[in-house]
């Protein structure tokens, strides 16, 4: 088990650095910098060509002179440090500017995953042990709209629902007043108060997947044989129920967070751009409109670093929970 | 999958002798046929999908105005409801509209419409329009519905520039629709190489083939999808911009079909067919390309009509954001960018009509997914 661990550790190290590589070439890829598009900005607010010494100075200012390895190579230098270079758009570090948006974003993606879970889990076990009945149709209908559905699109409608039934603004994660407030209890307050929709958003298209795979596998397990035996040696059906056949059928869903982390995180970012969430999903959309080249990179590598930890736990989770699995890498 | 949606799997015990025989002498196509057809819900999704697609195909046919006409006089209009019985109570065979009529509320300053019920409409069926080329060959200017001058009919309503939404979602069908299909042949070719080699060759290959294949699906994809298509030039035309998201949409969606490829693969190679094949010295090249693809094909399509709505629901998420196909294009996506802020919407709920359209054909893939997977085995009982 430990080395097993060790080797998961090592291998996510890796994935990081490759993480870090990918997202720095591609957002290298569009035509032209922060610094053309803002020049071009500048000329036509002050209708003044910019000198080409003066524009070689501010490249040079900006470090994009430099060819892209050695860009890449100094921006990692400071990464290293827990610097991650100057935003341009925002003239702020952008260690500053991240912090509390990806502890949002990861918020958001961890209270989705547990909506999700607790969730699926119960109508799955409903829906199997009572196919074919009044409650099992509206699921699984209910069920296949959600997987259908785009994200953004049930955010608008139930944006549309919340404005025109309850006069509501739904978007954002805080009332005005609170929005520039310290952290306070009332302002944890408020933002639980905004929380339930992106969840609920973010949730669904999981949640309706995870129904899915969990009423198939159960009803698998629930014509086995050993459940036939349990059951004519009089064990009880509540018992029965979540002894043996839901805890074999809980496995894949273990495995499913490896697959749902990553959803929720995309999810999540069309989301909050749709809600105007102060999530790390408007602001990577917002520096990848203006090439905010660390922001972008920076925003990339951490989103992905968010999957890919939701990943390994998942992993991890699975070897614990299934003992078949643990018992093939004792043996390997 | 049957089960699942609640129908009851039909008796396939089949006692007759001659029925025995039958089964026993038909041909693989026509077991999967068969089986295929019992799935009713599989058959009716591809009813819709045929549907859908002709509509996209003969787009200009079923377009009541020209998609990108501004009626400026009929900005914002709600729907218009087809009726079938007049003021007076008298039944009419063929539906007609009521001529809109427009009265700005002075208070709020917005267009309101009411349906002037002196004024009435009878829906023609072939009228003459716009001319345009069918199929991109045969001029006609033949459409399926109209209604005669002055009178206009806007049966999904009218964007906020006054364009036809209806006319509009059906062009867009041809974009979300296409997009879907192109990005899954390019992604199914990168999976296919890259997963027929990783099965077929295995060991050292095939491990780093998976470590490729699973950094890639930890990487969340709608943030790096976005990032790829920022990195369009902005003066690329409506073509170039199309091709380059649909490869972008391919780029990340491979791994899983890779995967699969792989895993069925892996329990061919080991069929006995194969093991004849190498000891008669047959190349690697022959071996897959002549045993090893014909006998998992059903499989792939499988795979494939399970994928295309992934790519549908992406396209419509990069337009949406106007990072994906770009006016003055039109895709489903785009259609849905004017229902982007909750002022438009909640004046114009209407225009998340094309959002149904996505809905709807995400929702039909998967069914007849579901459909083909139950019939690509027709042995399994």
């Amino acid at each position: 088990m430990k080395s097993y661990l060790f080797q998961r550790l090592i291998y996510m190290i890796f994935l990081l650095w490759m993480v870090s590589v990918v997202t720095f070439i591609v957002i290298q890829l569009p035509p032209g910098d922060y610094l053309s598009t803002y020049i071009a900005r500048l000329e036509q607010n002050t209708g003044q060509q910019l000198a080409a010494e003066d524009e070689e100075a501010l490249r040079r200012q900006y470090g994009l002179d430099l060819p892209l390895h050695l860009r890449y190579v100094k921006w990692f230098g400071q990464v290293l440090q827990g610097e991650f270079g100057f935003s341009y758009d925002y003239q702020e570090p952008v260690r500053d500017l991240i912090g509390e948006r990806l502890i949002l974003t990861f918020t958001i993606a961890i209270l989705s995953a547990i909506f999700t879970y607790a969730v699926a889990i119960p109508i799955g076990i409903y829906s199997a042990t009572h196919q074919y009945s009044f409650g099992d149709y509206v699921v699984s209908i209910v069920g296949f709209i959600g997987l259908a559905i785009p994200n953004f699109m049930l955010a608008l409608i139930l944006l549309y629902i919340g404005f025109k039934s309850f006069g509501l603004n739904l978007t954002g994660l805080f009332s005005p007043e609170y929005l520039y407030a310290p952290w306070s209890l009332a302002k944890i307050g408020d933002l639980l108060l905004h929380l339930p929709i992106p969840i609920i958003v973010v949730g669904t298209a999981g949640t309706a997947g995870l129904i899915r795979v969990l009423r198939g596998t159960l009803l698998d397990e629930l014509n086995k044989q050993y459940v036939i035996t349990a059951r004519s040696k009089g064990v009880g059906e509540v018992r029965l129920l979540f002894k043996y056949p839901v805890r074999v059928a809980l496995n894949p869903i273990v495995s499913s967070l490896a697959w749902l982390f990553p959803s929720l995180i995309s999810g999540g970012t069309i989301t909050a751009i749709v809600l105007g969430l102060p999530t790390a999903g408007p602001m990577l959309y917002r520096s990848l409109l203006t090439q905010d080249t660390f922001l972008t990179a920076t925003l990339l590598m951490f989103v992905t670093i968010l999957t890919v930890i939701g990943t390994t736990v998942s992993d991890i989770l699975l070897v614990i929970v299934d003992p078949r699995i643990r018992m093939e890498r004792a043996a390997s | 999958m049957l089960r699942l949606i609640g129908l009851k799997r039909p008796k396939g015990k089949l006692e007759s002798a001659e029925f025995n025989e039958a089964y026993y002498l038909a041909s693989q196509r026509q077991l999967v046929w068969r089986k295929f057809r019992r799935h009713r819900l599989a058959m009716s999704s591809l009813m819709v999908i045929i549907f859908l697609y002709s509509l996209a195909i003969f787009a200009e046919f079923f377009t009541i105005n020209d998609y990108q006409k501004r009626h400026v006089a009929y900005a914002k209009a709600p729907p218009q409801a087809l009726h079938f019985i007049d003021e007076a109570g008298n039944f009419h065979l063929v539906p007609f509209i009521y001529q809109l009529k427009q009265e700005l509320d002075m208070e709020t300053l917005r267009r309101n419409y009411t349906e002037d019920t002196s004024q009435r409409f009878h829906l023609r069926f072939f009228v003459k329009g716009l001319p345009y080329k069918l199929l991109g060959i045969f001029d006609t200017d033949i459409h399926l519905l109209g209604v005669d001058a002055p009178g206009v009919y806007f049966p999904f309503g009218t964007d906020e520039l006054g364009r036809d939404l209806f006319s509009r979602t059906i062009v867009g069908a041809r974009i979300s629709l296409s997009i879907g299909f192109i990005s899954v042949v390019i992604s199914f070719c990168f999976g296919c190489l890259i997963g027929g080699i990783s099965g077929y060759f295995g060991g050292k290959v095939d491990v780093v083939a998976q470590r490729i294949i699973e950094f890639i699906v930890s990487i969340p994809q709608l943030p790096l999808w976005m990032a790829l298509s920022a990195a369009l030039p902005p003066q690329w035309t409506s073509i170039q911009d199309y091709l380059a998201i649909s490869t972008v949409l391919a780029v990340l969606s491979w791994p899983p079909l890779a995967r699969a490829v792989r895993g069925k693969l892996l329990e061919l190679r080991e069929a006995d067919f194969v093991m004849a094949a190498r000891i008669s010295n047959m190349g690697d090249y022959e071996i897959i390309v002549k045993h090893l693809l014909p006998s998992f094909a059903s499989f792939l399509i499988v795979v494939l009509s399970l994928s295309v709505p992934g790519m549908i629901l992406a396209e419509t998420a990069l337009s949406f954001l106007e990072i994906g196909i770009r006016p003055p294009a039109v895709s489903w996506g785009v259609l849905l960018q004017d229902a982007q802020n909750i002022r438009s919407l909640s004046q114009s709920p209407w225009l998340l009509i094309p959002g149904l359209f996505v809905i709807l054909t995400v929702l039909s893939f998967n069914f007849l997914g579901d459909g083909l997977r139950d019939a690509a085995d027709p042995y399994k009982q």
